[in-house]
């Protein structure tokens, strides 16, 4: 018989929270969701886990042959099919991850209405079982860029500056996305739409220096942006434009995407630390 | 020298102070950007329903503690403030220790892993570390006694085994509060007792356990103290026994007949009024085990009756017949004149099992009251509240003992 070693004191109850319940368990949570989530994920299927990136393989052969056969873009693109490759593996992760997430609060309910947990593991948990997966196929893709013959250089070494930043981005999107939902379903096909956009307003199948005029300054605009122009430099192509070159001409272009971006990630965590106590009683 | 009341000595392990909780339902869902835009500057409607009100109590650590009321009186909304599932809109609750809340058994459960799996992801969501959960495992599986399936999915499990799985982790996690809703209503009658015994066991390592429940022969038989709540206030609030009688008297007694009396339609007679009274005459609608019953029918001959009899019968809440007696025959008289009522008093020893009872009354022609005049469904009703017998329609008088046979050959 093991009697309880000490009394413990009165706490105050505040009810559910977004991160309640102490720190080191809301991060053993997180880990223990996000690992269970990431072995179901292809759970029943033949091939696995090796679907995380075979999957964005399969895309991007797609977008290879168009881009290269139908619009010859490839042509007059340093290493097109390497930072086609890589922007889709992004890319990939930020539109699986946010749309994932933007149902998971409704879609585990059930939990939800009858246990208690910090609410934020939900739509997080779904972030780092994608970036698990992203995880896994950056090592292929890095294996196909060396293989093609693009040249490591040092700034290879900024990738997590990259892989951080659309972290940040891709979670607040996924706080904001999850507690909107409860309330409007329709985000949810409002963000598939947006999101569609997102892709193809970023120099993600295209290079930046294609584009012109209004349409360039449109593509500067999108928050993602900044990260696939610093990527291609980086990674890609030394010599290609930065966000920083890219924008010389007009800083306001940078600093705009910066400021969306910023906002965002000042108002998903704020949205849904304000919806985490109630959400029980909304579903 | 000073002395404190035992009650004082005792530290609280749950303190509730003025605990309000109103949801706002609202009348119309808005659930699309159409209707939100279409109602946006109309005042969206809502219905407030007020669930708790004016909440105040307090647990003392180590106590067993019982939470009983209607559907809807509360007692869920309550049992989630208390494991922090809604949040309060006013009033404190403070709660010593962790709680390991049980709404639901299992609820937690992902079907597509192992029970392996699904201990540890539970447990550290009811607040073990990922290592204090896979050592429980062992013993987690033991008690739910699931020892040969420990590496099948869950969806592979019956509901018995999740339920006993589920049960099992939740006196495994060493909370030292356990908040628990009608777990009990699953399971079969081993499993229940199993999970008291389990309770029982928890109840003396000195942990304090809230028991939300239906089951009042549990309250009595398990809970030191226990709370009723009723329309979202507290009612009655102390030991046991007194507490499942107010909720049986508020459950029953107070009902109105289930169903308006459905007459036959009958030229020859009706049943113009049925009643219980208790042993005095009073009229009453409860009554203990083993209290006398009296059943008042008045009957009016609508044309002149020759030989009537009537009739009744008890039925439980199922519709069960329990029992109808032989036809009652008019004491000293042939016929009834139109016009003329007839007054029936049955006197019943009352062995019945807990529960809600309704009577239904008739008159007849002929030697056997073959011949239907008049029926009456539902025309009284009574409850039997008290706690004789573990279950059935009747309480039998009932003693038993025991003795032990030497082992065969050990002379």
């Amino acid at each position: 018989m093991t009697a309880p070693a000490q009394r413990a004191e009165l706490q105050e109850i505040r009810g559910p929270s977004a991160l309640g319940g102490g720190v080191r368990r809301f991060f053993d949570l997180l880990w223990l969701s996000a690992v269970t989530e990431f072995k179901l994920g292809y759970h029943g299927t033949a091939l696995g886990f090796v679907w995380s990136f075979v999957r964005p393989l399969l895309i991007f052969g797609i977008l290879l042959v168009v881009f290269t056969q139908v619009f010859r873009l490839g042509s007059e693109v340093e290493n097109y099919p390497a930072m086609l490759l890589l922007n889709i593996l992004l890319f990939e992760f930020f539109a699986q991850a946010t749309q994932q997430a933007s149902t998971s609060v409704v879609v585990n309910e059930s939990m939800v209405r009858k246990m208690q947990f910090p609410r934020l593991v939900i739509p997080l948990s779904v972030v780092l079982t994608n970036a698990m997966h992203t995880g896994l196929s950056l090592i292929v893709v890095f294996v196909f860029l060396i293989a093609y013959g693009v040249d490591p250089v040092w700034t290879w070494l900024l990738l997590p500056v990259i892989l951080t930043a659309l972290g940040v981005l891709t979670t607040a999107c996924a706080m904001l996305l999850s507690a909107i939902y409860v309330r409007v379903r329709d985000i949810g096909i409002l963000w598939a739409v947006l999101s569609t956009m997102l892709f193809y307003a970023a120099p993600i199948l295209y290079p930046i220096e294609i584009v012109h005029g209004v349409f360039r300054d449109l593509i500067l605009l999108n928050p993602l942006t900044p990260l696939f122009l610093q990527t291609r430099e980086w990674i890609i192509d030394p010599n290609a434009e930065g966000a920083i070159e890219a924008t010389s001409a007009h800083p306001w272009l940078l600093i705009i995407p910066l400021l969306i971006a910023a906002s965002v990630c000042v108002a998903g965590p704020l949205i849904f630390n304000r919806m985490a106590p109630r959400v029980a009683e909304e579903l | 020298m000073l002395t404190v009341p035992a009650t004082e000595t005792r530290e609280l392990a749950i303190d509730v102070r003025g605990v309000e909780k109103t949801f706002r339902i609202p009348t119309q869902r808005v659930e699309t950007l159409k209707e939100r835009a279409t109602q946006l500057f109309s005042r969206a409607e809502y219905r407030q329903l007020r669930a708790l009100r004016g909440i105040d109590f307090e647990v003392a650590s180590g106590e067993f503690f019982g939470i009983v009321g209607r559907n809807g009186s509360g007692k869920s909304t309550l049992l989630k403030l208390l494991a922090s599932i809604y949040r309060a809109d006013a009033g404190s609750i403070r709660i010593a220790g962790r709680v390991a809340p049980c709404i639901e058994l299992g609820v937690g459960f992902n079907v597509e892993l192992s029970a392996r799996e699904n201990v540890a992801l539970n447990g550290v969501m009811m607040g073990l570390t990922p290592r204090e959960a896979r050592s429980r495992f062992d013993e987690v599986i033991e008690f739910a006694e699931l020892g040969e399936f420990t590496e099948m999915k869950l969806k592979n499990y019956s509901s018995g085994m999740l339920v006993r799985l589920g049960f099992s982790l939740m006196t495994h996690v060493d909370a030292e509060v356990l908040l628990i809703d009608e777990v009990l209503a699953v399971g079969d009658a081993s499993f229940q007792r199993k999970c008291f015994d389990a309770f029982a066991r928890l109840h003396a390592e000195g942990r304090t356990i809230v028991l939300v429940t239906h089951d009042m022969s549990a309250v009595e038989r398990h809970c030191d103290r226990a709370l009723l709540l009723e329309g979202g206030r507290i009612e009655t609030i102390g030991e046991p026994d007194g507490v499942a009688r107010r909720y049986l008297e508020l459950n029953f007694g107070r009902a109105p007949a289930a169903a308006p009396g459905a007459d036959s339609v009958s030229h020859d007679a009706r049943v113009v009024d049925a009643g219980v009274a208790d042993s005095n005459g009073e009229p009453a609608s409860g009554f203990a085990q083993g209290e006398e019953i009296t059943l008042e029918i008045v009957v009016e001959a609508l044309r002149r009756l020759s030989e009537p009899v009537f009739g009744f019968q008890i039925v439980n809440a199922d519709g069960l017949l329990i029992f109808a007696p032989e036809p009652i025959r008019l004491d000293g008289r042939q016929a009834l004149a139109p016009g003329e009522r007839a007054r029936i008093r049955a006197r019943i020893g009352n062995p019945l099992a807990e529960g809600h009872y309704y009577v239904h009354c008739a008159v007849g022609r002929g030697s056997e009251g073959q011949d239907p005049l008049a029926f009456r469904k539902n025309a009284a009703d009574f409850v039997v509240y008290g706690t004789r017998g573990f279950g059935g329609v009747v309480a039998l008088e009932c003693s038993a003992e025991t003795t032990v046979e030497p082992a065969e050959g050990s002379e």
